[in-house]
């Protein structure tokens, strides 16, 4: 196996007393894909904080670890990974600040981490804003972040992300502020720039067909805990976790009767003891509420419930 | 230099700002224009109330001085008070604002709520109350001023910092360890100088008219100096014999009240152009 670029130990984060991850481990190898799915509320957004370095105030981690490049990020604060992990956000419209031009804010970035003098620096931009497809590369420096367009925006923050010459991408649901057009060109240009230069893309999403063919592999994350992770294929073709498995059931494509899973996520306040999904379970018993599931090994993959051989019953899927 | 450009393609917005330029400088070279200068202070009794003439254009008052000297002169009074209002009611109004606006909590609640408490106190009848309690001049009609115009500055950039605190350039600030002052002062001040600018414009032209008020009441300026208001006020008994007396000094309110809020308009239109108005331009 490849050396991971990115690895995610044990992690746990707590916010006062909402307790928004717990035990969550993963690895990105080096240029590999990895996916991230979950609902809302799953804990998926303070992961990727806590991978950048930018956990909000007041979040403690009582236990685990970030390693990146084989050093730990939470221990330093962040410093030897900076410059190295590229961050494409969600929401294109306020990741930059309106009130400077975008190439300023870029270059900003740039004389932080960057070899090279301001000249190198704008020539290098220049030559980012190219490959990200941008119209005008040259002229866009001097443009303020409203004069771009949605999808321009995105682009010009995938440049962004880029400029530092990074090691890793993570992406926050890069495509859901976009429509479908702009969403298909953002994915093709992310998986074009990922392979023209080896690098591990992190991906958080929702949408089970970016992940298909976007993703490598998949982690599944519900109520802050890791449910299942392995092969994107395999899991896909054969969830095995019962949440996996109704929640690929919600997804239009791959179902003729759309179903839904009972219940909402907990909140991060009031999590269940023992399996934190068995409220929602149809095969949950009496100790799925008393014990945490201990992740087992099943043909390459990682499930975090006992029971996962079982059949789900025909009630649950229809 | 943007905004300029817009106001400079708004004819309305050009003439208010014409106005509040002409208003400057009549202000900064008001001893050298004045005919009289000295009449700021000195009566001449053996001359007063004389309508209109070539000697003096806008006639004289009841104590025989020169209207048009004295409006001049009460230039600088009205624009120095203006902006020394609207200058407090920023210097107060927008570290509330942006503090308020970063922090949550009682901190920020308290100040919010005080904010709300001062908005809802209506400016004249504070103004009033201030004179009586204190002595009624000028100075106290400005602390009255202030106090009561900070707030809307306080809510222009508690909704600002609001909006911004979880953009996604201040989380990244935040994470390479920029300091919350200079977040708030290089970052997110910046974002809402445009509606500060226009809210201190408009507000230009407000104190202006509220001070002049202020003066008419008799708890602002105080004899004898060269107030517009107040000589609106000492005009009263002389009507309607001498309409040049209250005629000259209200017309000069109007001017500058008028061109402050057409330029305040004008800005507005110009930092945000979804709230242009439809006047076919």
């Amino acid at each position: 196996m490849i050396a991971p670029v990115l690895s995610v130990q044990r992690l746990s984060v707590r916010i006062g007393a909402a307790r928004i991850l717990d035990d969550v481990s993963l690895a990105v190898p080096a240029g590999g894909t990895l996916g991230v799915v979950g609902e809302s509320g799953c804990g998926k957004s303070t992961l990727l904080r806590a991978i950048l370095g930018i956990l909000p105030r007041g979040a403690e981690v009582p236990g685990g670890a970030v390693l990146f490049g084989g050093r730990d990020i939470l221990a330093d604060g962040g410093a030897s990974a900076r410059g190295r992990i590229g961050f494409v956000p969600q929401d294109p419209y306020l990741s930059l600040n309106p009130v400077f031009r975008a190439g300023d804010q870029i270059l900003e970035i740039m004389r932080r981490h960057a070899p090279g003098t301001r000249r190198d620096h704008r020539a290098r931009l220049v030559e980012l804003f190219r490959a990200v497809q941008l119209p005008e590369p040259e002229a866009a420096l001097a443009k303020y972040p409203h004069q771009f367009s949605g999808g321009q925006r995105q682009r010009l923050l995938i440049a962004a992300a880029l400029c530092c010459d990074p090691a890793l991408l993570v992406a926050d649901e890069p495509t859901t502020a976009l429509d479908v057009t702009t969403q298909r060109e953002i994915l093709a240009l992310l998986q074009g720039l990922a392979a023209a230069r080896g690098l591990a893309l992190l991906f958080v999403t929702h949408d089970f067909g970016v992940l298909a063919s976007l993703c490598e592999s998949v982690t599944v994350l519900y109520a802050g805990r890791v449910a299942e992770s392995g092969p994107t294929r395999d899991v896909l073709d054969d969830p095995r976790h019962p949440y996996t498995r109704m929640l690929l059931a919600c997804h239009p494509d791959r179902a003729t009767a759309l179903a839904g899973i009972p219940g909402t996520v907990p909140a991060a306040t009031a999590q269940p003891d023992g399996c934190r999904f068995h409220p929602r379970c149809p095969l949950a018993r009496g100790d799925c509420a008393l014990d945490v599931p201990q992740p087992v090994l099943h043909r390459g993959r990682v499930i975090a419930c006992p029971y996962h051989a079982e059949a789900l019953p025909e009630v649950a899927l229809a | 230099m943007t905004a300029l450009r817009h106001i400079l393609r708004d004819p309305v917005a050009t003439f208010g700002l014409l106005l509040v330029l002409a208003a400057v400088v009549v202000a900064l070279f008001a001893p050298w224009l004045a005919p009289y200068p000295d009449d700021a202070f000195e009566s001449h009794l053996l001359q007063r109330l004389r309508a209109p003439s070539a000697e003096f254009p806008f006639g004289t008052d009841n104590l025989g001085r020169d209207i048009l000297s004295r409006v001049i002169l009460g230039t600088r009074d009205a624009l120095t008070v203006a902006l020394a209002v609207v200058g407090a009611a920023i210097a107060i109004g927008v570290p509330v604002g942006l503090l308020a606006g970063w922090r949550e909590g009682w901190l920020a609640e308290t100040l919010m709520r005080v904010t709300d408490v001062f908005l809802a106190v209506p400016q004249l009848i504070l103004a009033l109350a201030l004179g009586q309690l204190m002595a009624p001049g000028i100075g106290t009609a400005m602390v009255a001023l202030a106090l009561t115009y900070w707030p809307f500055f306080a809510r222009t950039v508690f909704a600002e910092t609001r909006r911004l605190r979880g953009a996604l350039f201040v989380d990244a600030l935040a994470g390479i360890g920029a300091h919350p002052a200079r977040i708030l002062l290089l970052h997110v001040l910046p974002n809402a100088a445009p509606a500060i600018l226009v809210r201190a414009t408009i507000g230009m032209g407000f104190t202006i008219l509220t001070a002049a008020l202020l003066g008419f009441l008799g708890v602002g300026a105080a004899p004898p100096s060269p107030d517009w208001g107040l000589m609106v006020s000492e005009a009263r008994q002389h009507l309607p014999e001498a309409w040049w007396f209250p005629t000259f000094p209200g017309l000069a309110i109007l001017l500058l009240v008028l061109g402050f809020n057409l330029l305040g308009d004008g800005l507005r239109d110009a930092a945000d152009p979804r709230l242009r108005r439809s006047r076919g331009h």
